[in-house]
């Protein structure tokens, strides 16, 4: 990790880890007690070990070789797999557990820490932002390189944009299980990791735009766009959506500036559009690079890549009203959201098609090949549930389905059956290739987990569905005599098998993860046997 | 067009301003205007903040995470009226930091909770759900009652909050945790000092049936019991029980 380091970076290295340090002790001293107390020395404790291990490369270690440079830099993006497993493991085993507590109630112990309320946003987080975005991260600094034929500007910044990154995760979730929380669904952490996550967003975006800026070849490559999007985006939406005023900096309360119906439709804005630039354009970065590799195809039609980015990029940003229906939210609002949700669909299937058409004359690799039918799965899955979205959005659906675990199966729909497969996909792309071999240590396992995972999902979904139009049609069912026909208690009696059904699907798209981390581990821990002689930068390094 | 972009992509700089351009037209026609809303949503005159005590149980609330199975949000819709009690208006929330509107229902809306059912009743459902409800999926809160609450923030609180255009006065700020302690001591001398800077309608009693202490489970049930009878607004625009 610290070996290719030029000696200027170690040193920058050691002064910014001994400021971790500095402010995790500050943050301990000044709370006193509670959670930022125990924030403050989870920082302390890894700015320790960060300062002693530069320090260690400073003294002991000689300078990094001159030649370096020649070739990619893919440590960061290898410790960022390895996050992605861990976190996909954490979040998706926390899913499965609260899954379980909703047949089994009475298995919660009696801490308070281990209560439903609080691991769900374990659950969440873990997923979305510990598995996703450590993909996300890991896979655009690869896709960064290759497509603009450059090494990273510095080895410094990728190791602050993924040891900060991940220390805002473990700030996020254990401050869940103490309490900690501002209940803004999806951006539950409070604002002393908010603010960490905006300097490391900063980290990020000027290491993409430098390497960007050295590139060799004329054209930036359109998985490159769509990451630029996600970054930027992201931005974006965590500040408006976070600013909010702390009652004590020696505390971790605060409380969001914004009130009532603006904080709903800002909520929503930020909710859907993390949907959108987080868990589709992103990982449309991720589809845009690793399905054409892997298929050997190039990308079908490229004018179709330019309207669906743009599409994307302006329709999704009107749409997150339609969160909304029928509440106190301006009727004029939740009718344009209505309206630009039904056009996403044009943009949305653009890609998916797009990708699916990618694949002609390859098809026979995907009956062969399980990494390539995990990302065609996953185009697939893309499809469906962006039409799912927009029928959704439609403000009499929205009736029958708001509140309703149809809701929870579309989410998952989206989540289980496009992000995460296009993520498994690009995972056994890459590991094999990092570790220099000609494919994954287990090749039939992961055929295992291809349905493992296609099968969870299923039954995940079908679940879903039937619970989410039972729920809603029991809600809105009158009698004869004119009033209604079914308690709310008797709507959620109903659904207990559907849970049953949803834990059963959790824990085989579950075990499917667990085999995939095993893999990867066993495959990175292999001899490297296979070169890659072409892999490398054209661009010219300037002189350090 | 085509051309265009064709010289675009090779900007990576124009690209940024492009897509920061492109994302932020659709959130600033939809949002912006929601600012003018102070002119247009009235708050209704007999509507008052919660109290310090019941705003520690809103803490609790959203540290246990009840809104990610619980809404607060009663949609315009007959069954939802019927079910629940007249739909929930905007200015309801106006004070709200954040909105606990929710998105799921795996229990009940609880808009309109508060009255529906005894203090007894809560701290009982509370401790153990299938007590009193034998189907019910709702975790266990038992560590709620024998956990003292935790006051001495609560000015802080309420200081931060008025800060933020709650009406929250200096008398209020300054007597806050006092008048935590009081509301769940019927008996006590300050408890006047409640009504008086709270109003007639705020319930003044020992939540979880013991006065001689404050706990987590006295703050979480004022809360409930003070959902939906902040104002009597939204019962006056259907004519029903309108006092």
């Amino acid at each position: 990790m610290t070996a290719t380091l030029s000696l200027t970076e170690r040193r920058i290295g050691l002064g910014l880890a001994l400021g971790l340090a500095l402010v995790g002790l500050v943050m301990a001293a000044a709370a006193g007690r509670g959670p930022l107390m125990w924030h403050g020395f989870i920082a302390l404790a890894l700015g320790l070990w960060l300062v002693l291990r530069l320090g260690a490369s400073l003294i002991e270690e000689p300078a990094p070789p001159a030649d370096r440079t020649g070739a990619y830099y893919d440590a960061p993006a290898r410790f960022g797999i390895a996050m992605t497993m861990v976190w996909a493991v954490i979040g998706m085993a926390a899913g499965l557990w609260v899954s379980a507590l909703m047949h089994w109630p009475d298995l919660t112990p009696p801490w308070a820490w281990t209560s439903y309320g609080r691991l769900r946003p374990l659950h969440t987080t873990g997923v979305i932002f510990g598995f996703g975005g450590n993909a996300l991260i890991a896979t655009s600094l690869h896709v960064l390189q290759r497509t603009s034929r450059a090494r990273l500007s510095d080895q410094l910044s990728p190791w602050v944009v993924l040891i900060g990154y991940n220390l805002f995760l473990v700030w996020a979730t254990t401050g869940y299980l103490m309490g900690v929380t501002q209940s803004k669904e999806y951006a539950e952490p409070e604002w002393y990791a908010d603010i960490l996550l905006v300097g490391v967003w900063v980290t990020y975006l000027v290491l993409y735009l430098r390497t960007l800026a050295r590139r060799a070849e004329p054209h930036i490559y359109v998985a490159n766009w769509y990451y630029l999007a996600f970054i930027l985006v992201v931005a974006m939406l965590h500040i408006v959506n976070n600013l909010a005023l702390p009652v004590s900096l020696a505390g971790a309360k605060s409380y969001t500036i914004w009130s009532g119906v603006q904080d709903a439709m800002i909520q929503w804005w930020y909710g859907h559009n993390a949907v959108a630039f987080f868990l589709t354009a992103g990982f449309l970065g991720m589809l845009y690079y690793f399905l054409p590799v892997r298929a050997q195809r190039p990308i079908w039609s490229y004018r179709l890549s330019i309207v669906s980015f743009w599409g994307i990029v302006f329709f999704y940003m009107w749409a997150g009203s339609h969160h909304l229906h029928y509440t106190a939210l301006p009727y004029w609002v939740q009718t344009l959201g209505m309206t630009f949700s039904v056009m996403l669909l044009v943009p949305s299937w653009a890609s998916a098609g797009n990708a699916i058409a990618t694949l002609n004359g390859a098809w026979h690799r995907v009956r062969d090949d399980a990494t390539l039918r995990f990302m065609f799965v996953a185009a697939v899955f893309y499809g469906i549930a962006t039409f799912e979205g927009s029928f959704l959005a439609i403000r009499p659906v929205n009736s029958l389905s708001h509140y309703t675990d149809w809701t929870v199966g579309h989410v998952h729909a989206g989540t289980l059956g496009w992000v995460a497969m296009i993520t498994f996909g690009a995972l056994y792309t890459l590991v094999p290739h990092y570790a220099g071999r000609a494919e994954m240590a287990w090749p039939r396992a992961v055929e295992w987990h291809f349905w493992l995972a296609v099968a969870g999902t299923f039954i995940y979904i079908v679940a879903l569905w039937n619970a989410g139009i039972t729920q809603g049609l029991m809600w809105r069912t009158y009698d004869e005599g004119g009033s209604l026909a079914w308690s709310f208690l008797q709507s959620m009696e109903a659904m207990i098998p559907y849970y049953l059904l949803r834990t059963l699907g959790g824990a085989l798209f579950l075990a499917g993860a667990v085999l995939c981390a095993a893999n990867i581990r066993a495959t990175l821990r292999q001899r490297p046997e296979v070169a890659h002689p072409a892999d490398h930068p054209l661009a010219v390094q300037p002189a350090e | 067009m085509l051309k265009l972009h064709y010289n675009l992509e090779r900007v990576s700089m124009g690209l940024v301003v492009a897509i920061i351009g492109v994302a932020s037209i659709g959130g600033i026609v939809e949002i912006a205007p929601l600012f003018t809303i102070d002119e247009t949503v009235e708050i209704p005159s007999d509507m008052r903040p919660h109290t310090p005590l019941e705003l520690a149980g809103r803490e609790i609330y959203m540290r246990e995470g009840c809104y990610a199975c619980h809404s607060q949000m009663i949609r315009r819709l007959a069954d939802e009226r019927d079910r629940y009690g007249p739909y929930s208006l905007a200015a309801e929330s106006a004070w709200d930091h954040p909105m606990l509107w929710g998105s799921k229902r795996t229990g009940p809306d609880l808009a309109r909770l508060g009255g529906r059912y005894s203090d007894a009743w809560h701290v009982a459902h509370l401790i153990d759900p299938r007590a009193v409800v034998p189907t019910s999926i709702m975790p266990r809160y038992p560590w709620l009652a024998n956990t003292p609450l935790d006051v001495s923030m609560l000015d802080r609180q309420l200081a931060t909050l008025a800060r933020l255009g709650v009406p929250y006065d200096d008398a209020m700020i300054a007597h806050a945790a006092r008048d935590a302690r009081a509301q769940a001591r019927p008996d006590s001398a300050d408890a006047a000092g409640v009504v008086a800077r709270y109003g007639e309608g705020v319930a003044i009693r020992a939540f979880d049936g013991d006065p001689g202490r404050l706990t987590e489970m006295d703050a979480l049930v004022a809360y409930l019991q003070s959902l939906g009878t902040l104002t009597r607004a939204a019962w006056a625009q259907f004519g029903e029980g309108d006092e």
